[in-house]
């Protein structure tokens, strides 16, 4: 980790939105935006990775209808192939509509349960979680963006004023 | 954002000349201040409503359901109509933050969160009654399929009442967790602003340490538009489980296969309503007039008035259904529900359900908070009675005449409902005191586009920002713990 960084607070999204573009054309790292709400577009102009949670979601509902047959052939087919009010319990297929409810719900409650889970444990969300924003402004009307100094302090300082930061903080290390 | 276009016949969704903070500030205002004699007074009613309602389940369930009137004919009557009832209710949440948030709606944003909460309170009064209404609720685990020392014995699968278990419980759980992710950056922006010890203590824990970083905000919106995708069906899924309980029947006037669509359709009307009436009130109470505007309430108006049109449509639709079949019970239970013993409550359902919401086709009238309020509360009357007359007018009277027989609740029918309606406004009280009652962080996102401030500017032809060369610079001195000192401000 760099010896210096430097927290830039802006108080708007659109300036912030310009002073990423602007950082990232002069070729500086942004190390971490944060925001007190989502602004748009603005993964892309830091250029973060696409999130890929919506795909684990379709795989977790997968082995949540995989699941349901599973249980329900087991139960009502092979376990105990009653009669039960003259409903066919010869094959799962003859009695699927029966079954069609419950794989339906048991789909959407393990993929947006897993999700979810896998959104927190990612994020790095949980009860007792210690916050990590820098600035207790950032959850209400302040936008910071962190970035790291090597060795080019002054003109990152006089890079990020340029464009429109309210106030810069400038983080030391001392040994 | 500025960039973003913005047609302008619409309306600014949140009024007065209201910045970020300032949206804050008015929606930390309930959380931070204490709470008025007003509210003591309501809580407490509510309080003593719920009490009420413990001791008739407690003499229910000690006693046994022999005290409600049920008899050997109609034996689904109050219970079931009040967990239809209070399921319905629950739909719109679920529909104001997921179907809206597919179709773009920005009006969304200042009654999402209100309507989760009453989504989840509401689902939570449903759950009660499916275990109050058994005879022997202490075995109701045997409803769950779990391997047993009976050899094992399971569930069967076939039973619209089992659907319902999982239907119900996915419902709660998967919008439990939407209300709750949605929550995060609101509860951290409480925690960031609260100044005694306890209070941040607590907003820490529920807001499970949000911190807003890029990468957060991706994944969190991701989630949201995939929860809503997958709420979407759920909430549809749900009420035509529910339905199905009648539906899947051979019983005259509820084997209809327009069940599902209908009573959805009728979930979303009473839900609607439910949400008007409570936040007609909130948007009052907390001073939330600027977010809540008469724009919202007019727009729930229009969804009630739609779907209550709905509504209307599937009530002729199974009359004109009924008369088509030629089948003389299905004919006789339409002709029994209309000029039978129960005709008043047919007629109460007819004319709050279907006469009601049509008069919002005046603007005036769906404009004015005063009707819109007194119309949200006829519509959940009606609802309930819709439910009560599908249930019981059908039981009383079917196939064979012998066992044809009349309804009348019991105290403890009455008191358990009435003990549900305090229960849930106990926890909405507490709720409204103690969350962020609109999603600040989503109205926030949509001020540049929808905030009367920026609207004016746009309209003025004056840029929405302004870059400023005047930062100030201070430094921090970070020691080897971590810990941070700041040397010039």
């Amino acid at each position: 980790m760099a010896e210096t960084k430097i927290h830039a607070y802006y108080d708007d999204d659109d300036v912030l939105m310009h002073a990423v573009k602007k950082v990232k054309a002069a070729k500086h790292h942004i190390e971490e935006v944060y925001c007190p709400f989502p602004v748009h577009g603005l993964d892309r102009a830091m250029g973060l990775a696409p999130t890929r949670i919506a795909i684990t979601s379709f795989m977790y509902g997968c082995l949540g209808l995989t699941i349901a047959i599973v249980m329900m052939n087991y139960i009502m087919i092979q376990d105990w192939p009653m009669n039960i009010g003259g409903k066919p319990s010869f094959s799962y297929i003859e009695n699927m509509p029966a079954f069609v409810p419950i794989m339906f719900e048991m789909t959407v409650f393990f993929a947006a349960h897993l999700m979810v889970i896998t959104f927190y444990l990612r994020s790095k969300l949980w009860p007792f979680k210690e916050a990590e924003n820098p600035d207790v402004r950032t959850t209400d009307d302040h936008f910071v963006m962190e970035v790291e100094v090597h060795n080019n302090e002054d003109e990152l300082k006089e890079l990020l004023l340029e464009t429109g930061a309210v106030e810069l903080n400038i983080i030391k290390k001392r040994h | 954002m500025a960039s973003h276009y913005e047609a302008p016949i619409r309306k600014p969704l949140v009024l007065g000349d209201k910045g970020y903070h300032d949206v804050s500030v008015d929606i930390a205002a309930p959380v931070e201040g204490k709470a008025n004699k007003h509210w003591w007074i309501v809580f407490s009613i509510s309080l003593a409503a719920l009490l009420w309602g413990i001791g008739a389940i407690v003499y229910t369930i000690s006693t046994g359901i022999g005290t409600w009137g049920l008899n050997k004919t109609v034996n689904w009557a109050w219970d079931i109509t009040n967990f239809v009832w209070w399921v319905g209710i629950g739909h719109a949440g679920t529909l104001i933050s997921a179907v809206l948030l597919l179709f773009r709606q920005k009006w969304r944003m200042a009654i999402n969160r209100s309507a989760e909460a009453m989504t989840i309170f509401s689902v939570i009064q449903a759950g009660l009654f499916p275990i109050i209404h058994m005879g022997r609720p202490w075995l109701a685990y045997w409803v769950v399929p779990i391997p047993n020392q009976f050899g094992s014995l399971w569930v069967n699968f076939n039973s619209p009442l089992l659907w319902d278990v999982f239907a119900i419980s996915t419902y709660l759980s998967v919008s439990l967790v939407f209300w709750w992710t949605g929550l995060l950056p609101d509860f951290g922006m409480i925690r960031d602003r609260a100044v005694k010890p306890f209070q941040k203590k607590i907003y820490s824990l529920v807001s499970f340490g949000w911190t807003g970083r890029a990468k957060d905000w991706q994944r969190f919106e991701e989630v949201s538009l995939v929860l809503a995708g997958l709420a979407t069906p759920l909430v549809l899924s749900v009420h035509t489980i529910v339905s199905f309980d009648f539906a899947t029947s051979v019983i005259p006037g509820w084997h209809t296969t327009i069940f599902p669509p209908y009573f959805v359709a009728g979930a979303i009307f009473s839900g609607f309503a439910m949400v008007q009436t409570l936040l007609i009130i909130m948007r009052k109470v907390c001073n939330l007039e600027a977010y809540i505007t008469v724009q919202h309430i007019e727009l729930m108006n229009i969804v009630i008035m739609i779907t209550g049109s709905i509504v209307g449509c599937a009530y002729i639709t199974e009359l004109f259904i009924a008369w088509y079949s030629g089948v003389e019970y299905e004919q006789y239970a339409f002709l029994n529900r209309a000029t039978g013993p129960y005709w008043w409550a047919y007629l109460l359902m007819m004319s709050c359900n279907v006469v009601s919401p049509q008069i919002m086709w005046f603007k005036k009238i769906r404009t004015s908070i005063m009707v819109s309020f007194i119309i949200s509360i006829v519509v959940n009357v009606g609802m309930w009675f819709e439910r009560f007359v599908i249930i019981v007018s059908s039981l009383h009277r079917d196939y064979l005449p012998s066992s044809w027989t009349m309804f009348s609740p019991t105290f403890v029918d009455i008191g358990i409902f009435i003990g549900t309606i305090g229960f849930f406004f106990v926890l909405f009280l507490l709720y409204a005191r103690t969350f962020p009652v609109i999603a600040q962080a989503e109205v926030k996102s949509i001020l540049k586009s929808s905030g009367e401030r920026y609207k004016s500017l746009r309209a003025a032809g004056k840029p929405m920002y302004k870059i400023r060369k005047d930062g100030v610079v201070r430094e921090t001195i970070m020691d080897s713990e971590g810990t941070l000192s700041n040397t010039d401000k």
